[in-house]
């Protein structure tokens, strides 16, 4: 479903990502791991076309289309999902009307009928459940006033009612207490489906007890430097990513 | 003092002057009134952009304009005025087409008691002595060059009184409609009004247009509020694009008495709205909210001045302005506390957009207190949609013209929130909406 190969991107003129290939199927959950400044929400924010991030070598195909090519909001019809870090508050905007506006959007650009407001609000109300969020925010202007938790049970409310292909979730887990990690990851877990691939990108191990990952990725200056299933994770809690970047000839070569 | 330099603008409205058979032109106070406002606007010409007022404003394009005075046609012209009714209001309704009145298209038959309702024309055929107050101002400001034309050549507009105690339930309309002519024509409407003690009203002052045209219109009120009485004002400006409108309304509060103004500005080529309110009366309240929404090459200039005069008197006033293209808008608010005037409350925010590199918006918060214990705080700035909220819109797939709009009407639209008339507040922001740019 997603294939990165030999990515390349730079932020103001600074390579982050040098060389990053990777490979999604639908049904997947892949986690990517790394230290802080190793690129992670880089690739966040290449995958989902955010500008300022200048692509400078490789390709990005997404069900054979060539995913860079695409402006963000084509990017979301295609079936890209990014559940903010830090979820922006847009006030005057409300949360309903948004979400309406832009499951619309995205089924007109895929050439599919519009919802009316009372197909939009059986579909909320379905969705709801999953999410267990209540009602009260629904009719609050998009993530104004919420708390940390509030907001990122919002991120996967609204993934809920878009239903991407592929969710990216961008350090989902910071700045949350362990009751709203559960319930976060809760609503992920009710979302995992066959067709669905998931990239979890995250600091620490402690959201992987909650979302199981079917590969674990190790992201260190740019490329990936160590795969393997969720026992990984474990060895990388444990061990800290010293024990992987020492391995890696390159990485320990610099910093030697 | 340099002689004024006599433009193409001046001279035609000096010849229209002199050809003008005004209503009430037996009374002899008006007639002198008319004529020292005449010469005065003579004597001055158009102000330059030197004097602070016009500052921003440039009129030389203007001042080498013609404009006819007198729409002969304009009692008879085909106008559709139910092109403009707006949602929810269906009560009391002055019309007027190119400043003329139009019985016809007007809704004055079942008045509700306590409202006195009648164009200027009709009455200064009447006792036109409780006007004389009103129509013998003298405009001596420098910047009141319009004021002053319009005190000599206004030969109809809005007489406006609600009885003492008087609650009326339903908005009344008043409808300035623009209407293509054979020419560019000046019209003029004058209003007095007045709510007597604890009367209540709501108006709407609705400036639209039946087809492009570049007439100038200009108007002055005179609002009056007794003690206690309540008026909520709401201006809806969607005159012609090509029009020049020049609008300076004068509203006195005496005590315990409250006003709410919303303003939408929409149209226009050239407009120009100077608000002067007194807090006159002890506890008197004064709440201005308006919005500006440009494009293309539109001028738009708003001028607030509120003068707190007497004790625990209060002014909010919360503005947002867009400018897209190569629009501009001006919005200069002028708080003054009077000496005395101890225990007042002064707020005023203006907060702007710039949708475009080559729009302009220049806003100009003015404070000055000679009082004691008075609160006050004045906000304003310039800027453009916040990136991290245009991408976060399309990261759901919401496109990027769609996203713009979608801000910036949510920029715009808290303004008009605490507007009661659910269906006028509906209306509002639709007109809003729909002069977004889009794509």
């Amino acid at each position: 479903m997603l294939k990165i190969e030999n990515l390349h991107a730079r932020v103001e003129g600074k390579d982050i990502l040098k060389g990053l290939t990777l490979t999604v199927n639908a049904g997947e959950v892949h986690a990517i791991m790394g230290p802080n400044g190793a690129g992670k929400s880089t690739l966040g924010n290449v995958l989902s076309g955010r500008d300022g991030y200048e692509v400078t070598e490789g390709s990005v195909t997404f069900n054979g289309v060539d995913l860079l090519a695409l402006e963000p909001e084509a990017r979301a019809a295609a079936g890209v999902f990014l559940a903010f870090q830090y979820p922006v508050e847009i006030p005057g905007v409300n949360n309903t009307y948004f979400l309406r506006a832009a499951l619309n959007a995205q089924r007109k650009q895929r050439g599919e009928r519009e919802l009316d407001s009372m197909q939009f609000l059986k579909l909320v109300r379905e969705k709801l459940k999953i999410m267990q969020i209540s009602d009260e925010l629904l009719h609050r202007a998009v993530n104004e006033g919420f708390s940390g938790g509030e907001k990122k049970r919002n991120e996967i409310f609204q993934m809920a009612v878009l239903e991407p292909k592929l969710a990216i979730l961008d350090e989902t887990d910071s700045g949350l207490d362990i009751d709203a990690l559960k319930q976060v990851a809760q609503g992920v877990n009710a979302l995992r489906s066959a067709e669905r691939g998931f990239l979890v990108i995250t600091h620490y191990q402690r959201l992987l007890d909650y979302i199981e990952p079917d590969f674990v990725h190790v992201l260190a200056d740019g490329r990936i430097v160590e795969s393997g299933d969720k026992t990984l994770a474990l060895k990388l809690e444990e061990q800290g990513y010293a024990w992987v970047t020492d391995k890696d000839p390159v990485l320990h070569g610099a910093s030697a | 003092m340099s002689e004024p330099q006599r433009t193409p603008f001046v001279d035609s409205q000096l010849e229209a002057a002199a050809q003008a058979r005004l209503p009430g032109s037996s009374i002899g106070w008006l007639q002198a009134a008319r004529r020292e406002n005449l010469d005065a606007f003579a004597a001055s010409g158009l102000p330059d952009t030197r004097m602070e007022a016009w500052k921003y404003t440039a009129l030389r394009a203007l001042g080498q304009r013609h404009f006819a005075s007198g729409d002969e046609q304009a009692a008879s012209r085909a106008v559709d005025a139910s092109a403009f009714a707006l949602p929810g209001i269906d009560g009391p309704a002055l019309v007027f087409v190119n400043g003329v009145f139009r019985a016809d298209l007007s809704r004055i038959d079942a008045l509700p008691a306590g409202l006195d309702l009648q164009p200027l024309s009709q009455a200064l055929q009447g006792d036109a002595e409780p006007l004389r107050f009103a129509l013998s101002r003298h405009y001596r400001e420098g910047g009141d060059v319009f004021a002053r034309l319009n005190a000599a050549l206004a030969g109809d507009g809005v007489v406006l009184r609600v009885a003492a105690g008087a609650k009326i339930a339903q908005p009344v309309h008043l409808l300035f409609i623009g209407a293509p002519g054979e020419v560019d024509l000046a019209w003029h409407v004058r209003h007095v009004i007045e709510l007597g003690e604890d009367a209540e009203l709501s108006l709407i002052e609705h400036h639209a247009s039946s087809g492009d045209q570049q007439h100038l219109g200009t108007q002055v009120a005179d609002i009056v509020l007794r003690k206690g009485a309540r008026l909520r004002q709401v201006t809806l400006q969607d005159a012609a694009t090509g029009s020049t409108l020049v609008r300076h309304d004068s509203v006195q509060l005496d005590a315990q008495a409250q006003a709410s103004l919303y303003v939408l500005e929409l149209g226009g080529a050239l407009v120009r709205h100077d608000l002067h309110a007194n807090l006159a009366g002890d506890r008197s309240r004064l709440e201005t909210r308006g919005v500006f929404v440009l494009g293309g090459r539109q001028h738009v200039d708003t001028q607030m001045a509120i003068r707190h005069q007497a004790l625990n008197t209060s002014s909010e006033s919360v503005w947002r302005g867009v400018a897209d293209q190569r629009s501009r808008g001006v919005f200069r608010g002028a708080i003054v506390v009077a000496e005395g005037a101890d225990g007042s409350d002064a707020s005023l925010s203006s907060k702007n957009l710039l949708l475009s590199g080559q729009a302009e918006i220049d806003t100009k918060p003015e404070l000055e207190i000679y009082a004691d214990e008075v609160k006050a705080s004045h906000g304003a700035t310039v800027g453009q949609l916040d990136e991290r909220s245009l991408f976060y819109l399309r990261s759901r797939g919401i496109p990027l013209a769609e996203a713009r709009s979608m801000l910036t009407a949510a920029f715009c639209r808290a303004v008009f929130e605490p507007l009661p008339e659910e269906g006028l507040r509906e209306h509002l922001y639709h007109q809003l909406m729909a002069h977004l740019p889009s794509a």
